[in-house]
C-alpha cells in the first residue's frame, strides 16, 4: 500500500523534518509578525530558540522583546497588538499559569494575539512533561484553541488560527503536545512564503492606539450599565468562529492541498466503538484502528482539533450512530468530569442522543507514555458493559 | 545462522529495511550526543525521500544519566507517537550501560546490537544476555584517532548504516557537512565524516 504521491512529494525541497517547535518557528518566519515578546526560560520550547535565530539571521523582521516574566510577555503582546501590530508569543505549563491574569484581558480587548502552547503539566508536584492541564486550565478565558496531532498540523493550524483570530478579533492558541510534538522531529511539508502571506493578508486592526486622528481608550472601566453588552459581543464573536471555520479551511486547502475539517473523523462512518482524543495520541489511535479493522473490528476515531469554540452540533452528528464511545482526556479532573468528556456529553445532548455508552478515560498525565496496546485495550474494554465511571490508562 | 563478522552477516540477510517502519533505540548517557546521532540519521533518511521520526525518551535531562533516544524510518507516513517498544536495531554509545539497563529488550536474534566498546562480541553477549547479531566497534578510539576528539556518536553512525543499510553512507555524510561545516569548520567536518567512513568500512 505504498503511497507514491506522498513519496514524490517528500522529495520536494519544501519537505522538511522538524520538531513541532521548529515547525512553529518556520510558520512564524513566514508570517513575519511585528512583535514577539518572550520569556525564554524553562518551561520554554524550541519555538523561541529557533525563531530568535531566524530573527538574528535577518530571516524575519520581528521585534523580539525579552521581558522579565510570562505575565509581562502577554502584557507586552496586549500593548503591541492594541497599537496595531501583529503580536505573537509562546509559552507552556507554569508560564501559562503566570500569564493567566492577562489572557482574558487580551480576549476582552478583542486583540487577536497568536500564541503557541507546548501543552504540559502544571505543578505541584513539579512536572513539565506532555499533558493538557495548562491549556485546559485556561480554556474559558476567551481564546480560540486548536489542538495539533503532529508537526504538520502545528504548521497548518497556525495560519488557519491566525486568519480566524483576526476575522473574529479574538486571540488564538495553537497547541502542540509538550515534548511529544514540540521536541520530536517529524516530516512536514511547508508552503511557499508568498502563498502564506497572501492567505493571511495584511493585518488591518479595526481600531488602534496609534490612530491619532481617532483617539480612543482601550480596556477602560465598564460598569454594570455596559459590561454585560461587551461580554455578549465577545460571546457572539467566539461563536462566529464556528461559522467562519469552513470558509477559512477551504481556502487553506486550495493553497496547501491539505484538508482540515473542524475535527477529524477516522473510520467513523460504520464504527460501533470509537475513541475521542486530542493531540499526538490520535496518531497512535489511527494505527490501532487500522490493525483492528484488519481483524474485522468496527472501530474508529474522532480527533478533536478546534476545542474553543467547541463544535457541539457537528460532533454530535459525527458520533450519533456510535454505540460505545471512550473519551480520552490528558487532564486531571478534580471534582468534575474531564473536559473533553464533558464536551462530548454536551454534544450528544444537542441531538438528545442517550442510547450510547460513554466512558471517560484519563491517560498520559505528567508525560506518562501511552502505547498502541493501551489503545487496543480501550477498544476491547468498550465491548463489555462497565460500571466504572472513570478509568485510568497506564496507571501504576 | 552462522557468521564470523559483520560483512558475512549482511550478505546472508541482505537489505534490512523490510519492515514497514524500521525502528532504532539509542542508549547513551546524557551529553554523549545520542540525540544528535539520531537526528543526523533522520535527516539523511529524509534526504532519500523517506519518512522519519527522531525523539528522545523524555525523562530528566541530566548530564551522565542513562537516556534513550528513538528513530523511525519508513517509506510511508509515520503516525504512531508511542515510544519505540520493539526495536529492529539497538545502538549503545556507552559500554558502562551494558548489564545495567535491559539493552536488548524485545530485540530478536536476527536483529542487531551495535555497541561502542573495546570488548569483544562474546563479552558483550555475556554482559547483556543477548545472543543475536552483535557488532562491537571502538567508536571512541576511532574518533580519538581520526578526529582527535571523543565523538563516538558520529563515528558509530558509519557502523549503523553499514549493518542496517537503512540509509546510504553519502546521505549521512552530506547531511553532516550541511549541518556542521559552518559550526565547526571544514577541517573538523572532514575529520568527522572520515570517522563515519572509517567506521563504515571497519569489520
Amino acid at each position: 500500500m505504498r503511497d507514491d504521491k506522498n513519496r514524490v512529494m517528500n522529495l520536494n525541497k519544501n519537505n522538511l523534518a522538524l520538531t513541532g517547535g521548529a515547525a512553529a518557528a518556520e510558520a512564524l518566519k513566514q508570517i513575519n509578525p511585528d512583535v514577539m515578546p518572550v520569556y525564554p526560560i524553562t518551561p520554554q520550547t524550541p519555538i523561541i530558540e529557533v525563531f530568535a535565530k531566524m530573527v538574528a539571521d535577518g530571516e524575519a523582521a520581528t521585534v523580539m522583546i525579552e521581558v522579565e516574566s510570562e505575565h509581562s510577555a502577554m502584557s507586552a503582546a496586549v500593548g503591541a497588538q492594541a497599537a496595531g501590530a501583529r503580536a505573537m508569543t509562546a509559552s507552556s505549563s507554569q508560564g501559562i499559569m503566570l500569564m493567566s491574569e492577562i489572557l482574558p484581558i487580551a480576549s476582552g480587548m478583542r486583540l487577536p494575539i497568536l500564541m503557541f502552547v507546548s501543552a504540559r503539566a502544571i505543578s505541584a508536584p513539579i512536572n513539565i512533561h506532555g499533558d493538557h492541564e495548562d491549556v485546559m486550565a485556561v480554556r474559558d478565558l476567551g481564546w480560540i484553541q486548536f489542538f495539533s496531532e503532529n508537526s504538520q498540523e502545528v504548521y497548518d493550524n497556525t495560519f488557519i488560527a491566525l486568519k480566524l483570530a483576526e476575522k473574529a478579533r479574538m486571540p488564538a492558541m495553537v497547541i502542540m503536545d509538550g515534548f511529544l510534538t514540540s521536541h520530536s522531529v517529524e516530516n512536514l511539508e511547508i508552503l511557499e512564503t508568498p502563498l502564506v502571506r497572501k492567505f493571511i493578508g495584511e493585518y488591518e486592526p479595526k481600531n488602534n492606539l496609534l490612530d491619532m486622528e481617532n483617539p480612543m481608550t482601550f480596556g477602560p472601566v465598564s460598569l454594570p450599565n455596559s459590561f454585560f453588552e461587551f461580554k455578549r459581543q465577545q460571546i457572539e464573536a467566539m461563536n462566529g468562529v464556528l461559522t467562519e471555520y469552513e470558509n477559512v479551511a477551504e481556502e487553506y486547502e486550495k493553497i496547501s492541498g491539505r484538508n482540515h475539517d473542524i475535527f477529524e473523523s477516522y473510520q467513523l462512518d460504520d464504527a460501533e466503538r470509537a475513541i475521542v482524543v486530542a493531540g499526538s495520541t490520535a496518531g497512535t489511535v489511527k494505527v490501532a484502528v487500522d490493525e483492528l479493522r484488519e481483524q474485522g473490528e468496527k472501530v474508529g476515531l474522532l480527533k478533536i482539533k478546534l476545542f474553543r469554540p467547541f463544535p457541539y452540533q457537528q460532533i454530535a452528528e459525527a458520533l450519533k450512530n456510535v454505540k460505545n464511545i471512550a473519551v480520552l482526556d490528558r487532564t486531571v479532573p478534580l471534582g468534575s468530569n474531564a473536559p473533553i468528556f464533558s464536551e462530548i456529553i454536551n454534544s450528544l445532548f444537542e441531538l438528545k442522543i442517550s442510547n450510547c455508552q460513554l466512558h471517560s478515560y484519563i491517560y498520559g498525565l505528567g508525560g506518562r507514555e501511552i502505547f498502541k496496546e493501551d489503545i487496543k485495550k480501550v477498544f476491547d474494554d468498550l465491548k463489555s458493559e462497565s460500571k466504572e465511571k472513570v478509568k485510568y490508562i497506564g496507571l501504576k | 545462522m552462522e557468521f564470523s563478522n559483520g560483512i558475512l552477516q549482511i550478505i546472508s540477510t541482505g537489505m534490512k529495511l523490510d519492515k514497514k517502519i524500521f525502528e532504532i533505540i539509542f542508549h547513551a548517557r546524557g551529553g554523549q550526543g545520542a540525540k544528535t546521532a539520531a537526528e543526523l540519521l533522520a535527516q539523511a533518511a529524509l534526504r532519500e525521500g523517506k519518512f522519519v521520526q527522531a525523539f528522545p525518551d523524555f525523562g530528566p535531562e541530566r548530564s551522565g544519566a542513562p537516556m534513550k533516544t528513538y528513530v523511525r524510518i519508513s517509506d510511508e507516513p509515520i503516525r504512531t507517537h508511542e515510544p519505540v517498544v520493539d526495536p529492529d536495531m539497538v545502538a549503545v554509545l556507552d559500554e558502562t550501560l551494558l548489564g545495567v539497563i535491559d539493552i536488548s529488550k524485545n530485540l530478536d536474534e536476527n536483529e542487531s546490537l551495535i555497541v561502542n566498546t573495546t570488548k569483544d562480541r562474546e563479552t558483550v553477549s555475556r554482559e547483556t544476555g543477548y545472543v543475536g547479531n552483535i557488532y562491537p566497534i571502538d567508536a571512541l578510539g576511532l574518533s580519538m584517532e581520526v578526529i582527535g576528539e571523543p565523538r563516538p556518536n558520529t563515528a558509530i553512525l558509519g557502523k549503523i548504516i553499514k549493518v542496517t543499510e537503512v540509509v546510504r553512507l553519502e546521505s549521512v555524510m552530506d547531511v553532516f557537512r550541511e549541518k556542521y561545516t559552518d559550526k565547526i569548520g571544514a577541517e573538523k567536518t572532514d575529520k568527522n565524516t572520515a570517522a563515519i567512513e572509517k567506521a563504515y568500512d571497519s569489520l
